[in-house]
């Protein structure tokens, strides 16, 4: 099985460089306030184009009134 | 407001977008119809023709190579060029290299649509395509790097969204995944052959194709779930601290679930018990990815019921959950003394295939197409709800009949009698299956008139500027 000698020392350099890179992100604040992150998505919307097929803008009341229900219940 | 905004809009670079995801929608249709078409050949040989391009041998990796990597692979280059500009709030890098991407792209397809039928191929599932499409898709993949990391440099805001994370990991990968499995020495234009040898070379092909299941299949379309769902529920994902661990969690450990293809054989046993292991470890990240996408409606249910496109998101997210748990079982190496070879496999693939990647997929193009030719949502909203159960009673058809007959054809085939002889003949349990043949091609024939029905929707919301008559109610105020 030589081809192990290719694919075990890949895969040891794939998982160093994932490694490397998640060091990274936490270093570089990546994962620093991640609620946040989660719901800043929604407020790139595009001019005029409704998010959804249900009509509003890029939150509709209805969604907002579910989203602070649902932190509300959390809480 | 609008005004303001719109200055924002017009800095991205929505051409490739659109581009690529009209044509996923296009190979779509054409990648499923050859599906049918080899499903009906499996059922009645007689469709053969006895004309070499048209057998069944040739149009299979034809089929697979259209739906994965033309269908897939372009609705993935759309979205994934979609969601960075947005969610980085940058303008695409390198806007002449993603023209690139999308006609390099298209020569790949247009070139393993008439060279497979030709006969001419690697024999690599999967990476059938002859050398010099390889060094093309090579070129094209690199181009695609360059200008989604070089997007994501140029970014505005300092997090990456997870989504990102997602299409990042499945680009690398693929790629690195590509250029070991692909190394060939060329003999001729059009013949190849493969730098490893034997049970090397298997061992590769399966590094290389379960990867492409984990990375292309799964990773880069979790990256369209995690935007493409916050965006349509129009709410943040229920948990964005677990899509992170759901992100490293699937990415550290699945690179060695390869070796379950190859249970059984010349591998070596403890390499074989290695990719059951993996295979099963990968279990919890997948469940907790599927978990966090479903409950991202947890207190608007509701949603669900009024739009069809969350119920294709939605749906295609419990199909993953049910193919990430099948596909763990029968890594089980005891389990797989029966799946294997039969068609069980071919119903579990395309659980995933069907139900996972193609209904994420038109979910999302379902949400993006409409927003890339100036348009609020499609051209009809009770055709996509149509679709949607077209599509579910297609696949359910289709799954239930393989899950049948390679269950059938398992328990057939290691029957023996006192004497140790087999009890069925190999043709007969191919007789046998001739019933649940039929009914797949049906499952089949109906998840392409959905699609189909897609093509017609498409079709009517790029050409016309309104709708005709508004099929679902819009509030005035916002119209």
């Amino acid at each position: 099985m030589d081809i192990l000698y290719l694919l075990v020392p890949l895969s040891v350099i794939a998982m160093l460089a994932i490694l490397g890179v998640f060091a990274w992100a936490l270093q570089a604040g990546q994962l620093e306030d991640l609620d946040g992150e989660g719901a800043r998505i929604l407020q790139d919307d595009e001019p005029g184009v409704d998010a959804g097929q249900s009509p509003g803008g890029a939150l509709s009341e209805q969604s907002m009134l579910d989203f602070r229900r649902c932190e509300e219940n959390m809480a | 407001m609008k005004r303001d905004t719109a200055v924002v809009a017009t800095t991205y670079d929505d051409d490739p977008v659109r581009a690529f995801a009209i044509a996923s929608v296009v190979w779509g249709v054409v990648g499923m119809a050859v599906g049918v078409l080899i499903a009906a050949q499996l059922a009645w040989p007689v469709l053969n023709f006895d004309v070499p391009w048209l057998s069944y041998g040739r149009l299979r990796p034809l089929h697979t190579n259209a739906v994965i990597f033309a269908f897939g692979g372009c609705a993935l280059f759309a979205t994934s060029y979609h969601v960075v500009q947005r969610t980085c709030q940058a303008k695409l890098f390198a806007p002449l290299l993603a023209r690139f991407t999308f006609w390099g792209w298209q020569v790949v397809i247009l070139a393993a649509a008439i060279t497979l039928p030709m006969g001419y191929t690697q024999g690599k599932e999967y990476a059938e395509l002859e050398w010099p499409i390889d060094v093309l898709i090579a070129l094209v993949w690199v181009s695609y790097a360059v200008v989604f990391f070089g997007t994501i440099g140029r970014r505005k805001v300092r997090h990456i969204y997870v989504a990102n994370w997602f299409f990042g990991a499945f680009i690398l990968t693929v790629a690195l995944l590509h250029i070991v499995n692909s190394a060939a020495v060329p003999a001729g234009l059009w013949k190849s052959y493969s730098a490893y040898a034997g049970v090397q070379d298997a061992m590769v092909q399966w590094w290389y194709g379960h990867n492409a299941v984990g990375f292309f299949l799964t990773a880069g379309f979790l990256g369209m779930m995690y935007y493409y769902i916050p965006k349509q529920a129009e709410r943040p994902v229920y948990s964005y601290r677990l899509s992170i661990v759901h992100f490293w969690a699937l990415i550290f450990t699945y690179m060695w679930a390869g070796p379950h293809h190859l249970h059984y054989t010349a591998l070596p046993d403890w390499a074989q018990s290695v990719g059951m292991l993996f295979s099963l470890i990968l279990l919890a990240p997948s469940w907790g990815g599927m978990i966090n996408g479903v409950m991202t409606l947890s207190g608007a249910w509701h949603k669900l019921r009024e739009d069809p496109i969350l119920k294709f998101l939605i749906v295609a997210l419990s199909f993953y959950g049910m193919a990430t748990f099948e596909g763990p079982m029968m890594s089980i190496k005891t389990v797989n003394a029966l799946s294997h070879y039969t068609d069980w496999t071919v119903g579990h693939v395309h659980s995933g295939a069907l139900g996972w990647v193609g209904l994420i997929s038109m979910g999302s193009l379902y949400h993006l197409i409409p927003r890339m030719v100036g348009q609020t949502r499609m051209y009809s909203v009770r055709a996509i709800e149509l679709h949607f159960w077209i599509a579910t009673i297609g696949i359910v058809l289709y799954i239930a009949a393989m899950w049948i007959a390679g269950v059938m054809q398992g328990v057939m085939w290691r029957e023996v009698n006192p004497d140790g002889t087999l009890v069925y003949s190999f043709v007969e349990s191919v007789k046998a299956t001739y019933p649940f043949y039929v009914v797949r091609f049906m499952g089949g024939l109906i998840y392409l008139a959905g699609m189909l029905l897609m093509a017609w929707n498409v079709t009517m919301t790029v050409t016309r500027r309104q709708p005709a008559a508004p099929l679902a109610p819009v509030l005035p105020a916002h119209a």
